[in-house]
């Protein structure tokens, strides 16, 4: 009865059956029920994931959507114990009227808790607080061979580092419970100011990053020549004072997947353009909702269909400081060059401070992020940039990824030996099937 | 603050409506047959802002159980707001036509347990003279289609006892709502061969009951569009009815 479901690029287009899982004592029977029928199956969230980490390579997951309970919350110390399949939606609504909020969100609250573990995500903050795994203090693991686990800094430490950005395949992750952080409204403080180039970019992020909370920046992908590396920086913090409200913005939706992608050349540059222009070239500042701030995009609900059927991938790459600027600048040129191009490239630069994860992806230096819709003539532009990337000493982002080569993987990853070695046999997915052989 | 006794309290919809409630501060007195699935629900509704939550194992199906749920319930709460009758079981129409006692036993817990219920949550609200009856009956009670007539009939019997129960209990201020789900994604119906489209989230029909209940509604369907569906498939005429495998 349940539709298939998908990844978010919905590229590779590969439907999985969905066996749902309601209450926490039916997790072991069920995950023993699918390893035994199908070889392996894979933990499945709520499908943010882009590529195909979130695939099952027997293509039955084991959907962790209704196990969505609150186990116990603590208002005083700002710490919340839940089941894996609750959303930081579901988490921030709660923790919000309370003067609390996520220590680390990515750009859309629709993830769960479990896959925000999974893939150790990062966000707008990663130079002050690390990754999510930064703030999580246990959680409970459940393996075929082992049953149930606590794992945390003190106990099962093994299983607690390779389950950090571990993609789900060391263990169910069932619950776990994470640390927030106080907030005094739910507003946030920004600012925006235009750049002209990379190098701009990067004397303003040494400015105001240490000042701020939050920083990102837009780079308008598509501009050459002279408006080359052209964008807007973008800073913000919890405003001192104002009201503590959950997000109760009307969403739209869009309605159907049209056969072909809406984005096309014409479309973007057009829009880029209008981003650019909408932004003055004086430094500007605003107080907005942090639901405005953290997730504009998430105000589009399904806004992965007006990539239409074929998809889209995401291409997420982080560079170490050292050659950032320099492989940033080359990587730029080649995507203009190709006149392939995305909305809102995503630049930001990433702190030091070290994840538990044993396969985190951030490291010091900048991330660029970049949507493409789907078509033959990607491969051989994410062939290039691949090279860049490693030549930089950089490296891919596995939970956006459906094309990077397992000789990549396994350079910019070398701890995949450990995961592989505490990998539960009875978990695989298409993306792990896909880099380690 | 609303008062809310849930009989069937760890199925899908009665949890997410508690869930509603539990964001208004409300109170419960849950009932459930499993302990351990009742003590997650109520730990949830906790964290949920529920301002307490009490938890009764029952299972349904022993009747002579009822009557002592019902003032344990009376006792921790004094007076209910809210019932919520939500417990049931969707049978296999096939095995029931081969096995009687399997037949009767899932109309006892769909159709004669809720009607023991009704009878003395009925007593109790008499005295209060004010609160609301809420009943999870079905679509499937609106006509006897081959598929799942046992089921339905048991749904029938709840909706037309309902009807009865609300002219009763109008007169001394109290309400009885009668709620017609269609299809819903629970685990339930899971592994059931849905038209997808019809099917919704539990969330999306419990801000409608929430509502109606709210509104003093007689007879909900929801969503809202199977009042037009049943309307329909009422007016098929029995000669042609008998035809079909609905």
């Amino acid at each position: 009865m349940s539709d298939p479901l998908y990844s978010w690029g919905r590229f590779p287009y590969a439907p999985q059956t969905a066996h749902a899982c309601s209450w926490r004592s039916e997790l072991p029977g069920l995950l023993t029920e699918l390893a035994e029928a199908h070889g392996s199956t894979l933990p499945y969230g709520n499908g943010r994931s882009y590529g195909d980490s979130c695939l099952a390579s027997s293509s039955q997951v084991l959907h962790m959507r209704s196990l969505d309970r609150f186990i116990h919350v603590d208002w005083q110390q700002g710490i919340v114990l839940a089941e894996a399949g609750v959303t930081l939606a579901e988490i921030l609504a709660m923790a919000i009227p309370n003067g609390w909020f996520l220590c680390v969100t990515p750009g859309t609250q629709f993830a769960t808790l479990g896959g925000a573990i999974a893939n150790d995500v990062h966000g707008k903050n990663h130079h002050v607080r690390g990754t999510f795994g930064n703030h999580v203090r246990r959680f409970g693991l459940l393996r075929h061979e082992q049953g149930m686990l606590t794992c945390s800094p003190t106990e099962n430490t093994d299983l607690y580092a390779a389950t950090i950005g571990g993609l789900g395949l060391t263990g169910i992750i069932a619950w776990s419970e994470i640390q927030l952080m106080p907030i005094r409204s739910s507003q946030i403080d920004s600012s925006v100011v235009r750049f002209s180039n990379l190098a701009e970019f990067f004397t303003l992020s040494a400015e105001l990053d240490p000042q701020h909370e939050y920083s990102v920046a837009w780079i308008d992908c598509l501009a050459k020549g002279a408006h080359a590396g052209r964008g807007v920086f973008i800073v913000g913090d919890h405003a001192p004072y104002g009201s503590l409200e959950v997000d109760a913005r009307s969403k739209l939706q869009v309605p159907l997947t049209p056969p072909v992608s809406l984005i096309n050349n014409l479309s973007l540059r057009a829009f880029n353009e209008a981003y650019w222009r909408s932004h003055p070239a004086q430094r500007t500042f605003k107080r907005s909702s942090y639901d405005a701030f953290f997730y504009p995009l998430d105000r589009l609900l399904y806004w992965n269909r007006i990539y239409g059927r074929k998809g889209f991938q995401q291409y997420q790459c982080v560079i170490p400081d050292a050659t950032a600027q320099a492989a940033t600048e080359e990587l730029l040129r080649v995507i203009a060059e190709s006149g392939q191009g995305s909305f809102l490239a995503v630049l930001k630069r990433c702190g030091d401070i070290a994840s538990p994860g044993l396969m985190s992806f951030p490291l010091p230096g900048t991330s660029l992020a970049l949507d493409f819709p789907q078509k033959a003539s990607l491969a051989a532009l994410f062939t290039r940039l691949d090279a860049i990337v490693l030549e930089a000493g950089g490296r891919l982002y596995p939970a956006k990824d459906a094309h990077m080569t397992g000789i990549d993987f396994r350079q910019a990853y070398p701890a995949w030996e450990q995961l592989e070695a505490l990998r539960d046999p009875s978990l695989m997915s298409r993306f792990w099937n896909r880099v380690i052989t | 603050m609303k008062r809310v006794l849930i009989v069937g309290a760890t199925s899908a919809i009665a949890t997410a409506c508690a869930r509603l409630w539990a964001e208004q501060g409300a109170e419960f007195f849950l009932v459930a047959r499993d302990s351990e699935k009742l003590e997650q629900t109520r730990a949830d509704l906790l964290a949920r802002g529920a301002k307490v939550a009490t938890s009764h194992t029952m299972d349904a199906a022993d009747f002579s159980s009822h009557a002592d749920m019902v003032e344990q319930c009376r006792v921790a709460m004094q007076q209910i707001d809210i019932a919520l009758i939500a417990h049931g079981t969707l049978p296999s129409q096939q095995a029931c036509e081969q096995d009687v006692e399997l037949a009767l036993r899932e109309f006892a817990i769909n159709g004669t347990s809720v009607i023991s219920l009704l009878t003395l949550l009925a007593k109790q609200f008499e005295t209060q003279h004010c609160g609301t009856i809420a009943v999870i009956s079905s679509v499937a009670g609106d006509r006897g289609r081959p598929s799942n007539y046992l089921y339905g009939t048991a749904k029938a019997a709840v909706s037309t006892f309902c009807e009865g129960l609300r002219a009763r209990l109008y007169k001394v201020g109290v309400h009885v709502i009668d709620i017609k789900p269609g299809f819903v994604d629970t685990p339930m119906t899971r592994g059931l061969p849905l038209p997808a489209p019809l099917v919704v989230k539990p969330e999306q029909i419990a801000k409608r009951i929430v509502k109606g209940i709210e509104n003093k509604t007689d007879v909900l369907y929801a969503p809202g569009f199977w009042k037009a569906i049943m309307l329909i498939i009422k007016l098929v005429p029995q000669f042609i009815f008998k035809k079909t495998n609905l």
